[in-house]
């Protein structure tokens, strides 16, 4: 339903001021290719700042690419950019168009200005509100509600006037399990009823793997794979996690630690490590007894998440979360 | 959680086939209709930011005439400052508020939420201009009657605030649309509009006979002048009604032009 071929954009370089360096120029999204197919959850994962945003922003009509066609529902998106809003809802990351409006005259704003009537459009604000626990915080301004909340209001928003397509562009962020499970139950209604499809941007590994059908992992701009998240994970099936907390520093003092080292992403007092099944119950069994389990704070074992996939594939670990 | 398996789902599979015939698009949402969910949304922003949408502009107009009255005795002098300070209430919402508000709006990426609806750009800049010429009116009625009071000129005339209001309104909220969404930095709208707002109280407010004749130059180049101008005729025993409609008209020309260039400048900022 939706095929993006060699979609390409270059923000120009920023020259430097005075005592400020400048930025030279960044390929936000290079050479990507997608097909989105109808009724799947379809997801962009990747850190902050790998152009999962700058590519939706394409995909909605809301940037011009620089090269390559988007074609959604057999309508011509780089051409008709106007065309967007008229096949997909779109929930951004930013709510300032709405922040000062009640919850419910937030939903039903946008049901009008997506073309529905007064009367439809309160009918489906109701249903909407009721359908996502909002109902009683309706009469509240988004302005003053905690962020999770907020996200939950906006996510509504997009979901009144029915789309074949949402384009959700990390709709969980602050929300609390209850929240997210209202999201990923209107959507699976939503997909049962109308076979609508879905565009998930996320840099979560574990709501990626929990509600993906297919998933595109980006970095720097380029789409490094895609499939299905247990086929990305067949890639690394041969491998476990083993992840180390030290107390304070690692017993480097003992050689197979210093060993470990070398293969280990560190982030502060955290260790992670991809290896064979029989190096992974080797590395716990030397850091489980003697010197090195005085140093030790905490360890686990797991099998293979996307996040390895990741790493597996040349990513750099920053920006990914797990929660 | 998803459990729906994608193969299930009805149309699942005709997918890339299917995607050369183009489906049907969604309605699109009218103009009027589309104005006055925006007008509403906009209007409703009142009951959140009350203080700064409508009082603070008040304060500061009754506080410039109680000063100048120390300065000024009545006569002409007079009703241009009371006619000045009502305006000053439109110029400081239209103006200066509005640009801030669409300059922080496309700043923050706040405007993507309407240029991924399918509502016509007239209806975004036309309800939100329309919502900040109505926050003025409270303020610019009770200055208006404050100021008749204070300076001692007659009441008899106000109703033609009902014409000057929503003129003015057009010109002036017009302006800082455009400013607003012209501006490539939210601060910049925020300068443009402060500036445009200084220039109405120092043109508008003191009167013009004692300026030098650069600065009448340039009040006759402000919109908000010929608002004050209309106004400040009606205190008069026998108004000449010609010039206040004459006054006016140049009012409602700006108010279209400017409007009109505040939609192109939206639809140049919605899609980047």
């Amino acid at each position: 339903m939706c095929a993006v071929r060699g979609l390409t954009k270059t923000y120009p370089p920023v020259r430097g001021r005075r005592g400020a360096p400048g930025t030279p120029g960044v390929r936000a999204t290079d050479d990507v290719r997608l097909d989105i197919r109808r009724g799947e959850v379809f997801g962009l994962l990747g850190p902050n700042g790998a152009g999962k945003s700058t590519l939706v922003r394409q995909l909605t009509g809301l940037m011009r690419p620089d090269r390559g066609s988007v074609e959604i529902l057999g309508h011509d998106i780089v051409r008709h950019p106007e065309r967007a809003a008229r096949i997909l809802a779109y929930l951004g990351q930013e709510s300032t168009a709405l922040d000062e409006l009640t919850v419910s005259l937030a939903v039903e704003t946008t049901g009008r200005l997506r073309g529905l009537e007064l009367r439809q459009a309160r009918e489906q604000r109701d249903a909407v509100l009721d359908e996502l626990g909002l109902t009683p915080i309706a009469s509240r301004p988004l302005k003053k509600l905690s962020g999770g909340q907020r996200r939950l209001a906006c996510f509504a928003a997009a979901l009144v006037g029915e789309r074949p397509l949402l384009v959700l562009d990390e709709p969980t962020t602050g929300m609390d399990p209850v929240a997210r499970r209202a999201v990923w139950g209107a959507v699976d209604r939503r997909r049962a009823e109308h076979g609508t499809t879905v565009l998930l941007v996320t840099h979560n590994v574990i709501e990626a793997e929990t509600v993906l059908d297919r998933v595109a992992v980006l970095e720097r701009g380029r789409v490094i794979a895609c499939d299905t998240p247990a086929g990305l994970k067949e890639r690394v099936a041969g491998e476990v996690r083993v992840e180390l907390v030290w107390r304070e520093q690692a017993p480097l003092e003992v050689p197979e630690v210093a060993a470990l080292r070398a293969r280990a992403v560190e982030s502060g007092r955290r260790w992670s490590l991809r290896m064979a099944p029989e190096e992974a119950r080797a590395a716990v069994a030397t850091v489980t007894g003697g010197a090195a389990f005085a140093a030790l704070d905490d360890f686990t074992l797991a099998t293979p998440s996307l996040e390895d996939v990741y790493l597996a594939l040349g990513g750099s670990t920053q920006g990914l979360v797990k929660a | 959680m998803s459990v729906v398996p994608a193969e299930v789902l009805p149309g699942a599979g005709m997918a890339d086939g299917g995607a050369r015939d183009e489906a049907v698009l969604g309605a699109r949402a009218r103009l009027w209709p589309s104005l006055a969910a925006v007008y509403r949304a906009q209007l409703s922003r009142a009951r959140v930011a009350r203080i700064p949408l409508l009082f603070v502009a008040t304060f500061q107009s009754i506080g410039i005439m109680i000063m100048m009255r120390g300065v000024v005795a009545g006569g002409a002098d007079a009703r241009s400052v009371v006619a000045g300070a009502s305006v000053l209430v439109v110029a400081y919402v239209g103006l200066n508020l509005l640009a801030q508000y669409f300059g922080q709006l496309r700043g923050s990426g706040g405007l993507d939420h309407y240029a991924t609806l399918p509502v016509p750009a007239s209806a975004v800049v036309l309800g939100a201009a329309g919502a900040y010429a109505s926050f003025t009116v409270p303020g610019t009625v009770v200055t208006a009657v404050f100021g008749c009071v204070l300076f001692g000129l007659p009441l008899a005339h106000l109703w033609v605030l009902a014409a000057v209001i929503p003129l003015s309104g057009a010109a002036l909220s017009g302006l800082g649309a455009a400013l607003g969404l012209l501006a490539p930095r939210p601060e910049l709208a925020t300068l443009f509009g402060q500036l445009g707002m200084s220039a109405a109280l120092l043109l508008g407010v003191l009167p013009a006979h004692r300026m030098p004749e650069a600065v009448q130059m340039a009040r006759d180049l402000l919109p908000s002048t010929y608002g004050v101008e209309a106004f400040a005729r009606t205190f008069g025993g026998h108004p000449d009604w010609a010039f206040v409609l004459g006054d006016l008209a140049v009012c409602a020309a700006v108010g279209v032009a400017s409007l009109a260039l505040a939609t192109w400048a939206y639809r140049r900022a919605a899609v980047r």
